[in-house]
C-alpha cells in the first residue's frame, strides 16, 4: 500500500517535471525561431532521419492492407470498397500511429542520445557558462524540428500506404481503377483528414517532448544515456497508443 | 559583473564563509577567499576537494547553502536569470576536458560565443577567430572537427573559445592535466600572456604544484572544505606548516587526508 502511494507520487512528480520542462521549451520557442536556420536544420534532420524507413514501412503496410482488406471484403462480396476502407484505416489510425512509433524509434532515440551525450561531455554546461541558454540553442530547435517533421512524415506514410493498397488491389487483384478511387473519394470526409492531421501533431509534440526531456535529464554516464534512449522509445510508444485512444474517443 | 560603480571593488571574486554539501557530504565548511583583480590566482588542493565545485559556485551553476559568493561585489545567488547571463558573458571558462561542441568545427566552436551574442559581420568574426586560434597555435587546424583533435589540442581550442570575447575573468579548470611538456609550457605562457596583455583576472584551479607556481601571483590551498593556506608561491614553498609541506611536496600522509572518508580499513576488510 505504502509502495503504491510512493509510485503514484513518483509518477505525479515526473509528470510535473515534464510539464515544467515543456513550459521552459515553449518560453524559448519565439527566441529559437529568431534563428530559423537552426530550426530548419532540425526539421530536416528529424525528417530525413526517418524518411526512408517511413516510406518503406508505409509501402508494406499499404500492401498488407490491400491483401487482408481484399480477403476480408471478398467474403462479403464488396471488394470495391477496398479503396475507401484502406484509406480510412491509414488516415485515421495506421498512418499516425505507425509513423509515430517509427519516429520514436529512429529520430526520437537519436535526439535523446545526442542531447544526452552533450550532457555527458559538459557541452550543455559549457553553453550555460557561455551565457547561451541550452533550451534556446539545443532543446527548443530539436523539439520544433520533431513537432513539424512528424505530421509531414505521417502524410507521406499515408500517401505511400494508399499507393501500396492500390498496387495490390488494382494492379494485382484486379479491382477497377475508377471504382477504387471514386469509392475512396466518396467516403473520405474532411473530418477524417483532420483526425489524421491532429493525431500527427499531437504525437509530434508527445514524441519530441519525451525525446528531448529524456536526453536533457539523462544521468551523465554512458549507461545513463543508454537508459534515456530506451525510455524514449518505451514511453513514446505507450503514450502514442494512449493518446490515440483519447483522440479517437473524442473525435468519433 | 554589471557595469555599475563597482570598478572600485578590489577583489573581482570573493567567497565568504561558503558552505556547500552534495549527497549529504559537506564539500565546503566555511570557505573564505578572495581573488584580486588583474592577478593570477591559483586554487590548489587534492583531487576531490571541490575545486570544480568552487568554479561552479562562482559561475552561478550552483548556489551555496550558506555564505556569500560575490563577483564584482554582487552576490551571484541573488542575480536573476538575465543578470546572471550578463555576468557570464564577461567570463571565460576552460573546462577540464575542453567541452567543445562536437557537431561543429574548430572554427565554429571558437566563433560560437561571438555568433550567439553579437551580430558582427562574417569578415570580422573570421579575423577574431583566426587571431585567437593563432594565439593558441592552432590556426592551421581551424577546419578540423573536435573528434580529430588530441586532448591537448581540444583544450587549446577551448581556451581560444574562452577568450574570444575578451572576458574580464578567465577561469581554468585543471589546465595542465594530461598535457605533454610542450603543450604545458604553451598553456603556461598563454595564461601569463593573457593576464599581462589584456589585464585579465585569472583563476587557475590545479593540483600541479610545480606548474602553477610558475604563473600564480597568489595561491590558495583548499583542504577539508576550508582554505588552509594562502600566499605567493614562494611563501607557500617556504611555509613551515606540516599541512602545506605535505601538499607542496606531494606526501600521502599528513594532516590532509588522502583517502575519501571511509570506515576503518582493517575492520571493513575483516567484516
Ligand atoms: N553530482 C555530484 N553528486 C555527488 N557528489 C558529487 C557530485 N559532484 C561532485 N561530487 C563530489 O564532490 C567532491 C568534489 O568534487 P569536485 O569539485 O569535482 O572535485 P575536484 O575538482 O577538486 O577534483 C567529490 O568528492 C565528489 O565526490
Ligand atoms: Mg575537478
Amino acid at each position: 500500500m505504502h509502495k503504491i502511494a510512493q509510485d503514484i507520487g513518483r509518477v505525479i512528480a515526473t509528470f510535473g517535471a515534464v510539464a515544467l520542462f515543456f513550459v521552459r521549451i515553449v518560453m524559448q520557442v519565439p527566441r529559437a525561431l529568431l534563428r530559423p536556420r537552426l530550426v530548419i536544420y532540425q526539421i530536416y534532420n528529424a525528417g530525413a532521419l526517418s524518411l526512408v524507413i517511413i516510406m518503406i514501412c508505409g509501402l508494406f503496410v499499404g500492401m498488407v492492407l490491400g491483401l487482408q482488406g481484399y480477403d476480408l471484403l471478398a467474403r462479403f462480396g464488396s471488394e470495391s470498397a477496398l479503396g475507401s476502407g484502406a484509406a480510412l484505416a491509414l488516415l485515421k489510425e495506421l498512418g499516425p500511429v505507425i509513423t509515430s512509433l517509427l519516429f520514436a524509434g529512429r529520430a526520437g532515440t537519436a535526439l535523446a542520445s545526442e542531447i544526452g551525450l552533450m550532457r555527458v561531455t559538459d557541452q550543455l554546461v559549457a553553453m550555460e557558462v557561455m551565457a547561451v541558454d541550452p533550451f534556446r540553442r539545443v532543446v527548443a530547435p530539436r523539439f520544433i524540428g520533431g513537432l513539424v517533421a512528424l505530421p509531414l512524415l505521417t502524410m507521406i506514410f499515408i500517401a505511400i500506404g494508399i499507393f501500396g493498397v492500390q498496387l495490390i488491389g488494382v494492379q494485382q487483384l484486379g479491382i477497377d481503377q475508377g471504382t477504387f478511387w471514386s469509392q475512396m473519394r466518396g467516403s473520405v470526409k474532411l473530418h477524417d483528414v483532420w483526425e489524421g492531421v491532429i493525431k500527427g501533431c499531437v504525437f509530434g509534440i508527445a514524441c519530441s517532448l519525451i525525446a528531448v526531456y529524456e536526453g536533457y535529464t539523462a544521468e551523465p554516464t554512458a549507461e545513463g544515456v543508454g537508459r534515456a534512449t530506451t525510455r524514449t522509445v518505451v514511453t513514446s510508444a505507450v503514450l502514442t497508443l494512449f493518446l490515440d485512444y483519447i483522440i479517437t474517443a473524442i473525435m468519433l | 559583473m554589471t557595469m555599475t560603480s563597482n570598478n572600485l571593488v578590489e577583489h573581482l571574486v570573493e567567497l565568504k564563509d561558503v558552505h556547500y554539501s552534495v549527497g549529504g557530504r559537506a564539500i565546503f565548511k566555511g570557505l573564505t577567499l578572495a581573488v584580486p583583480r588583474g592577478k593570477i590566482t591559483a586554487i590548489m588542493g587534492p583531487s576531490g576537494t571541490g575545486k570544480t565545485t568552487l568554479l561552479r559556485l562562482i559561475t552561478g551553476q550552483i548556489v551555496a547553502s550558506k555564505g556569500q559568493v560575490l563577483v564584482e561585489g554582487q552576490e551571484v545567488s541573488k542575480l536573476n536569470h538575465q543578470q546572471l547571463y550578463a555576468m557570464r558573458q564577461r567570463m571565460g571558462m576552460l573546462f577540464q576536458n575542453g567541452a567543445l561542441l562536437t557537431d561543429i568545427s574548430v572554427y565554429e566552436n571558437v566563433a560560437f560565443p561571438v555568433r550567439e551574442h553579437t551580430e558582427l559581420p562574417e569578415e570580422l568574426i573570421r579575423q577574431l577567430v583566426l587571431t585567437k586560434l593563432q594565439t593558441v597555435g592552432l590556426r592551421g587546424a581551424y577546419k578540423l572537427m573536435p573528434w580529430e583533435l588530441s586532448g591537448g589540442m581540444s583544450r587549446r581550442v577551448a581556451l581560444a573559445r574562452a577568450m574570444v570575447r575578451d572576458p574580464e575573468l578567465l577561469i581554468y579548470d585543471e589546465p595542465f592535466a594530461g598535457l605533454d611538456p610542450i603543450s604545458m609550457g604553451v598553456v603556461l605562457r598563454l595564461i601569463r600572456k593573457l593576464n599581462e596583455a589584456l589585464n585579465i583576472t585569472s583563476i587557475v584551479v590545479s593540483h600541479d604544484v610545480e606548474e602553477i607556481a610558475q604563473v600564480a601571483d597568489l595561491s590558495y590551498i583548499i583542504a577539508d572544505g576550508q582554505m588552509v593556506a594562502s600566499g605567493s608561491p614562494k611563501q607557500l614553498k617556504d611555509d613551515k606548516s606540516e599541512l602545506v609541506r605535505q601538499f607542496m611536496n606531494g606526501l600521502p600522509d599528513g594532516p590532509v587526508a588522502f583517502h575519501y572518508p571511509a570506515p576503518d580499513y582493517h575492520g571493513e576488510l575483516l567484516s
